[in-house]
């Protein structure tokens, strides 16, 4: 099944509550996807900085990869959010920093990397996802979340989303898809690397594909419709934009809302049920085969 | 006149009291308030009462319904009305897919437009969209009306039995083995008694609908496609 859910602001005066918002959000979508969640926050972001979301094996685990980094590189900035670390650092030394983490901690992993975006998964309910890394006192311009109800493989973090697919971009995914193993064997002889047996994942590695090729997010999309067989709604996260794609069939559920404040993407209407001037929003439902960007 | 918020009576607990009301019943009007899009809201009813909801409602809301009438003030989820037996359900906004869903009878209205699949696999059901219909609208719809006064999206009564569409804009593609039909002075009786029974007497006219239905081409197994197989 599961749920997804997406914020995008286009009022500055509501960014201090998107973390807020968000986690409602998420918590109602509990009942499509109970095995874990994520969500991915564009934050605030330093012009030469780049921000590494790196997830460690435990809290623990994290705080010392923290100690660590910052005696290793002089001028980082980091932030603990559970098993989470983010990394800010000056962008000429970001590939030191990837280096350093392969061999200094394998087990570690980069979730994300980005100027703005924050990537956050786990194993667990929703809401106590949401709590442990504080999304609820997070601000941003926009956020995707996902609820997971596991169907193509293990529940593990690994497989939750989002996947990120690029710099400042991210996906999440409502659906199966039935030819990834295919486009997975084709697309690591293009150089691409895996994870995990995940079809998010492969999505993910494809649009990443498509735009190394030279296509913009939105055109990667659209070719995707032919590519990728299967079902899903996916909504996308980019440093400015926020997009929604849903299959041809379009079985997977989408309901969007938009206001003069934002726009607003849940698996179900009751996602958006809460949100500040619902009962004036259009409400509508996202045409199959479509693809919808916002951007500000 | 029983009025239940929502926002504070359990939803299990809604249902079950209209469950648990008979035929005889003296509380035969209900007022539900702040549905907040919760799902099989009022679904499973057996008695003839109206039940009125502002907001909009979830999945499957008055799914099962029998002779009772459900007027929802807002747009339905997936699957209004879905296998309705009798009575009426209207729907003052959108519906998502599959509205009306395997109903066997009843009348289904929805005043804004029904998204895809509408109508799907149904068996005698009437239902009437003010707006359009999405893709796949009544496929493999065995019985009944479809009165759409908008357009119907692609493969519109694919594999479609013996229902009959009635469709006032565009098609954007017919389904499988479904065709224009000739409008005969029967069909406009049958749009008629249909919006008049909506609540829409007078209001259009029968005659500005093209009918579509099956060419019953897929009825037989037909031996020179065994190769196909």
């Amino acid at each position: 099944m599961c749920g997804i859910v997406g914020l995008f602001l286009k009022d500055p005066a509501l960014e201090p509550e998107l973390g807020r918002l968000t986690a409602g959000m998420l918590a109602t979508m509990s009942d499509r996807g109970p095995d874990s969640a994520g969500f991915a926050v564009y934050a605030a972001g330093q012009p030469g900085q780049t921000k590494l979301t790196v997830r460690s094996t435990s809290p623990l685990a994290a705080e010392e990869l923290s100690v660590a980094v910052e005696a290793a590189f002089s001028g980082v900035q980091t932030v603990l959010h559970d098993t989470h670390v983010v990394i800010s650092i000056p962008d000429q030394e970001i590939e030191a920093l990837i280096k350093w983490l392969e061999r200094e901690v394998p087990e570690a992993e980069i979730v994300g990397r980005g100027t703005r975006m924050e990537i956050f998964k786990e194993v667990g309910l929703p809401s106590s996802v949401a709590q442990r890394f504080g999304l609820a006192t997070m601000s941003g311009t926009h956020a995707i979340g996902h609820t997971r109800m596991a169907t193509e493989s293990a529940v593990t973090t690994d497989g939750a989303h989002p996947y990120s697919t690029g710099t400042d971009q991210c996906l999440v995914h409502n659906g199966s898809l039935s030819n990834h193993n295919n486009l997975r064997r084709e697309l690591k002889r293009e150089g691409l690397h895996f994870e995990t047996e995940n079809d998010t994942e492969v999505a993910a590695g494809y649009l990443t594909w498509r735009m190394r090729e030279g296509l913009s997010l939105g055109d990667a999309l659209k070719v995707g419709l032919d590519d990728l067989d299967g079902f899903y709604t996916f909504v996308v996260g980019t440093e400015n934009g926020f997009g929604v794609l849903r299959d041809g069939i379009a079985c997977k559920p989408a309901v969007m809302a938009e206001t003069d404040q934002y726009v607003a993407f849940g698996s179900e209407y009751r996602v958006l049920a809460t949100l500040p001037g619902i009962e004036h929003a259009r409400v509508w439902e996202p045409e199959p085969a479509t693809v919808y960007f916002w951007e500000r | 006149m029983p009025e239940v918020d929502l926002g504070v009576t359990p939803l299990r607990e809604l249902n079950a009291a209209l469950h648990r009301l008979t035929p005889e019943t003296n509380e035969r009007h209900w007022v539900i308030d702040h549905p907040a899009g919760r799902h099989a809201i009022a679904a499973g009813l057996n008695v003839p009462v109206t039940i009125e909801i502002n907001g909009p409602v979830g999945y499957y809301c008055a799914g099962m319904n029998k002779y009772a009438t459900v007027l929802i003030n807002g747009s339905a989820g997936v699957g209004v009305a879905e296998n309705m037996m009798s009575g009426f359900v209207h729907v003052t906004g959108d519906a998502s897919q599959s509205a009306g869903a395997t109903g066997r009878g009843g009348l289904l209205r929805i005043d804004g437009n029904a998204s895809s699949r509408c109508g799907i696999s149904m068996k005698g059901i009437d239902i009437v969209v003010k707006g359009s219909v999405g893709h796949m609208s009544a496929f493999m719809a065995q019985a009944g009306n479809l009165v759409v006064f908008g357009d119907a999206g692609d493969s519109l009564g694919d594999s479609i039995y013996e229902a009959r569409l009635f469709v006032r804009g565009s098609v954007k593609s017919l389904g499988a083995d479904c065709v224009e039909k000739e409008m005969r002075d029967e069909h406009k009786r049958a749009i008629h008694q249909v919006l008049t029974q909506a609540g829409f007497d007078g209001e259009v006219d029968p005659s500005e609908f093209k009918r579509y239905g099956s060419a019953r081409r897929l009825y037989h197994f037909h031996v020179d496609h065994a190769e196909e197989y």
